[in-house]
């Protein structure tokens, strides 16, 4: 079920363009049907503690222990209910925000392809099945901040976020394999091996690959969730059209990696490995995502580093993993992704009102946006964690859960604080300053959103407040499933704003109190001196990775144009000379440290005709080399190919030989066609050259013999031909026994090398076409 | 170049030489033959075409674009292999029809394959070919 509905997200995605051209405004609406039908399902099958529902698996690459498997817990539930229900409310955002606009067809499209890509992601109950998702989330997300492919900036941010996430993608693949294996290992036969459902019932933790799954995991998850110090592809993806930041880089995508680490948790957490490396990554990330966020003037990129703070101190949680860090992370999570993505949206709705999202651009627009700036003030205060909103909860368990630690927990406390004031002063830079503070006149003449660009920031704003108020939808229902599911063991949740007055509950409100007055004394701090907190920023950003990587991806073109300006020469001799010592010296010292074949000398067996062809091909290529003359030259390397192929001929292989025959037909004709280009009379190459040419010739031509020679003396089961000679007829219907193996036995194969040479001509078609339209090409 | 002798040959072998490569196509999965090696035919008959006339008139014959036929039989092959898939196999699984075709004998995907196989080659050597004369 889960599947099809999936497939179901997909075909919406591609049927979205031609919906949008038929319906225009109204398309989206539509469209932000589809994911609400996950919505739907998983809310009548909510898992209660650590159950599963709606568990499906079918087979598919079976050999390989891959399925397509998915599954519903409490983790898994929540993240499908927030990534459909934001992303159905962001389509129809979209459809405004992208009103009048010739590509938003295409935008819908991807925007539909990304949820089905994400919640196969948070769905997946298989290895493969998850990691397949992730990718696709990966290239998903370069094809929407590459969106307005226009502009370079757009491309840098994209290829950089492909590079990073690609990298941890392969890392993550490293690890889900080692851990399967390990898996495997320790006793679970099959499939089973490979779903995360099935790995609690063995403690990967013992295995001794352990250490190499838990950093190529935490890799993965690293550049997935923008931890530090990977965080840099994260605020230029901002990038991207702000519908995209507010789903990908804020509420949904980021959160996978974040989601990995939790769905991993009782499998891999625990130990004090894990609690260092994954509280180092979260509590740096944390602090540097909130120092960064002071000191910047653009909307969207405050917005993006306090993500990035967030994304660590839910890292940093889930590392220490006690029971009510966990809970404190689930909670954290899931207001966190109705704040910020409702922020998000509120800043695009500035951007789309002002034409501007500079800070301090802006200012008083409350009165000419008055149903953002509810949204905004909503939003804030959640993410500011001022009561009664949900953030408010989810910051006071996240104070208690970290004084419940011993000697690490004043520390960490010490680190939140700081962070969270971070996060409040930020919140009122974009949330309080553009529409309260004294009026600046923005570009353009602001004007209200259309309703479907308030519908989401007004209802993901209501949401945090109404969960703030009313916890018991939550702390009763999806929130004791989702900790159950991350912990491996029953739970239950109970989330209040008012704690009584335990010594306990007032410390916690005591550093609340620090964090807001802290956060709003710093906000108007900044409102004087954005400037010297944007250049402190700026400087410190010079020591960060940004500018290392940056400088590593500049630096591998030019590594590749000096190993190209070695390898491959203009010379086409040189190059091909290049090519063949490069394969003889990898080839030939095997062959020569190993047994050396016995050559079987005489002539045993062999009759008079195949003499003479073999004469007649040795005279093709003596004469090809010795004739002076081009035409002459080509004839003679024809004598030998048809030589060649009359042998295939004799020797019972006619398929070999009319393909052969054909291809020496096309080569003379090739050639033909290129004398066209070379100069009239051959320019001899010197003596010296020819030497060499000779020499690595022959060489090469002695170890294709010797190959041959090598792998002749029966090393083949001999069963191999007797194979496909008895199958060929009854099983595939053909007496072509090469032939059946090209197109059915082997066909995959065979698909492989048609590629190839679709590739090839594609190649040779666009290298010649490229010299045909830019005179300057033959420098190149 | 332009030979009226080979113009005048070209007439009357053009026409054969397709045919002959459809037949060696069709014929390939019981008798030497198949979609690579007629394929290859296919793009000399049309090599032979464009010396004597000229590449343009050789891409007015073809009335296609070659890289769309390399399209195509990409798309063909994989349709071949995705029939199998869909009807629950393992990718590229031959089906057969049940009716037996008289002079082709049992025809199924692998047959289908075949094809896409010789439009890719078509299309692959015939663009290089026209690209290449095209420039000359």
């Amino acid at each position: 079920m889960l599947a099809g509905m999936i497939a179901g997200l997909v075909v919406a995605a591609v049927l979205a363009p031609l919906v949008e051209r038929r319906l225009g405004n109204a398309a989206a609406w539509v469209l932000g049907v589809p994911p609400l039908a996950f919505v739907a399902v998983v809310l009548t099958h909510l898992p209660q503690g650590t159950a599963v529902t709606l568990a499906e698996a079918r087979p598919w690459l079976g050999e390989l222990g891959a399925e397509l498997a998915f599954a519903v817990d409490g983790l898994s539930a929540v993240m499908a209910l927030l990534v459909a229900g934001i992303g159905a409310l962001i389509v129809v955002y979209a459809g405004g925000y992208m009103a009048g606009k010739a590509t938003r067809g295409r935008f819908l499209a991807y925007l539909l392809a990304f949820l089905a890509a994400m919640l196969g992601l948070v769905l997946a109950d298989n290895v493969i099945t998850l990691f397949v998702f992730w990718e696709a989330t990966s290239v998903v997300s370069f094809l929407l901040i590459g969106f307005d492919h226009e502009r370079a900036e757009s491309r840098a941010a994209a290829v950089r976020a492909l590079l990073i996430t690609g990298a941890g993608g392969l890392a993550l693949l490293a690890g889900l394999v080692l851990a399967g294996l390990a898996a495997g290992d320790l006793g679970l036969a099959g499939a089973q091996a490979w779903r995360f459902s099935a790995w609690a019932a063995v403690d990967l933790r013992q295995h001794p690959h352990y250490p190499a799954i838990l950093a190529l995991i935490v890799a993965g998850t690293a550049t997935k969730s923008a931890q530090w110090p990977f965080h840099f592809w994260l605020p230029g993806a901002m990038a991207a059209p702000t519908p995209v930041s507010a789903l990908l880089h804020s509420a949904t995508m980021v959160k996978a990696g974040v989601f990995l680490l939790a769905r991993l948790s009782p499998h891999l957490g625990g130990t004090a490995q894990w609690r260092w490396l994954v509280i180092g990554a979260g509590v740096t990330t944390m602090l540097v995502g909130a120092g960064m966020a002071l000191g910047q003037r653009d909307l969207k990129r405050i917005l993006a580093y306090t993500t990035v703070s967030v994304l660590g101190t839910l890292t940093m949680l889930l590392g220490v993993g006690t029971a009510l860090a966990v809970k404190s992370a689930v909670v954290l999570l899931v207001a966190h992704a109705m704040y910020k993505a409702a922020l998000f949206l509120v800043a695009g709705n500035i951007d789309h009102a002002t034409g501007t999202r500079d800070v301090t651009a802006l200012g008083g627009l409350a009165r000419a946006l008055p149903w953002t700036a509810a949204a905004a003030v909503l939003a804030a205060l959640s993410m500011a964690g001022a009561p009664p909103m949900f953030g408010f909860v989810g910051k006071e368990l996240l104070y208690t859960s970290k004084l419940d630690l011993e000697a690490l927990g004043a520390k960490l406390v010490v680190a939140a604080v700081v962070a969270n004031i971070a996060l409040v002063a930020a919140a009122g830079q974009v949330a309080v300053k553009p529409f309260f503070f004294p009026w600046r006149q923005p570009p353009h003449q602001p004007h209200e959103a259309p309703p479907a660009m308030l519908l989401g920031p007004l209802l993901l704003g209501l949401a945090g407040l109404f969960v703030g108020l009313v916890p018991a939808v939550f702390d009763q229902t999806l929130g004791p499933a989702m900790a159950s599911a991350i912990l491996g063991r029953e739970q239950d949740m109970t989330l209040k704003l008012w704690h009584g007055m335990s010594l306990e509950a007032l410390t916690v409100l005591a550093l609340s109190a620090v964090t807001v007055s802290g956060g709003v004394g710093l906000f108007f701090v900044l409102r004087r001196r954005l400037g010297v907190a944007a250049r402190l920023v700026a400087q410190a950003s010079v020591i960060g990775p940004t500018r290392g990587f940056d400088a590593f991806l500049a630096a591998l073109p030019k590594l590749a144009a000096r190993v190209t300006a070695v390898v491959q020469t203009p010379s086409l001799g040189r190059s091909v000379a290049v090519a063949i010592a490069a394969t003889l010296s990898v080839a030939a010292p095997p062959l020569l440290i190993g047994d050396f074949p016995r050559l079987r000398a005489g002539m045993a067996g062999a009759g008079i005709h195949e003499v003479v062809l073999s004469l007649l091909i040795l005279a093709g290529a003596v004469m090809a080399v010795a004739l002076r003359s081009r035409l002459a030259a080509v004839v003679a390397l024809g004598l030998t190919g048809i030589g060649i192929a009359l042998l295939f001929a004799l020797l019972s292989a006619p398929d070999l030989a009319m393909t052969q025959i054909m291809v020496e037909s096309l080569t003379v004709i090739l050639l033909v066609l290129l004398f066209a280009h070379l100069p009239p009379s051959p320019d001899r190459s010197s003596r010296g050259q020819r030497l060499r040419d000779a020499l690595l010739a022959c060489a090469a031509g002695l170890l294709m013999a010797t190959f041959v020679l090598a792998v002749l003396p029966g090393q083949f089961p001999a069963t191999t031909a007797q194979f496909y000679a008895d199958r060929s007829l009854a099983e595939a219907f053909g007496r072509n026994v090469v032939n059946v193996i090209l197109v059915d036995f082997r066909a995959f194969d065979t698909l492989g090398e048609i590629t190839v040479v679709a590739l090839a001509g594609l190649g040779v078609w666009g290298l010649l076409r490229l010299r045909l339209d830019d005179p300057r090409g033959d420098d190149r | 170049m332009t030979s009226l002798l080979l113009r005048a040959a070209t007439r009357y072998l053009m026409p054969v030489l397709l045919l002959l490569s459809v037949f060696v196509l069709l014929r390939g999965h019981h008798e030497p033959g198949g979609g690579f090696i007629g394929g290859l035919l296919a793009a000399a008959a049309l090599a032979f075409h464009a010396l004597a006339w000229g590449p343009r008139a050789t891409l007015v014959l073809l009335g296609v674009d070659p890289r769309t036929l390399i399209g195509a039989g990409l798309a063909v092959a994989l349709a071949a292999g995705g029939l199998a898939a869909w009807a629950g196999g393992a990718f590229l699984t031959g089906h057969w029809l049940h009716v037996t075709v008289p002079g082709l004998g049992k025809v199924g995907t692998p047959l289908l394959f075949d094809l896409g196989v010789y439009l890719v080659v078509v299309g692959s050597s015939t663009l290089i070919l026209l690209t290449l004369a095209e420039e000359a």
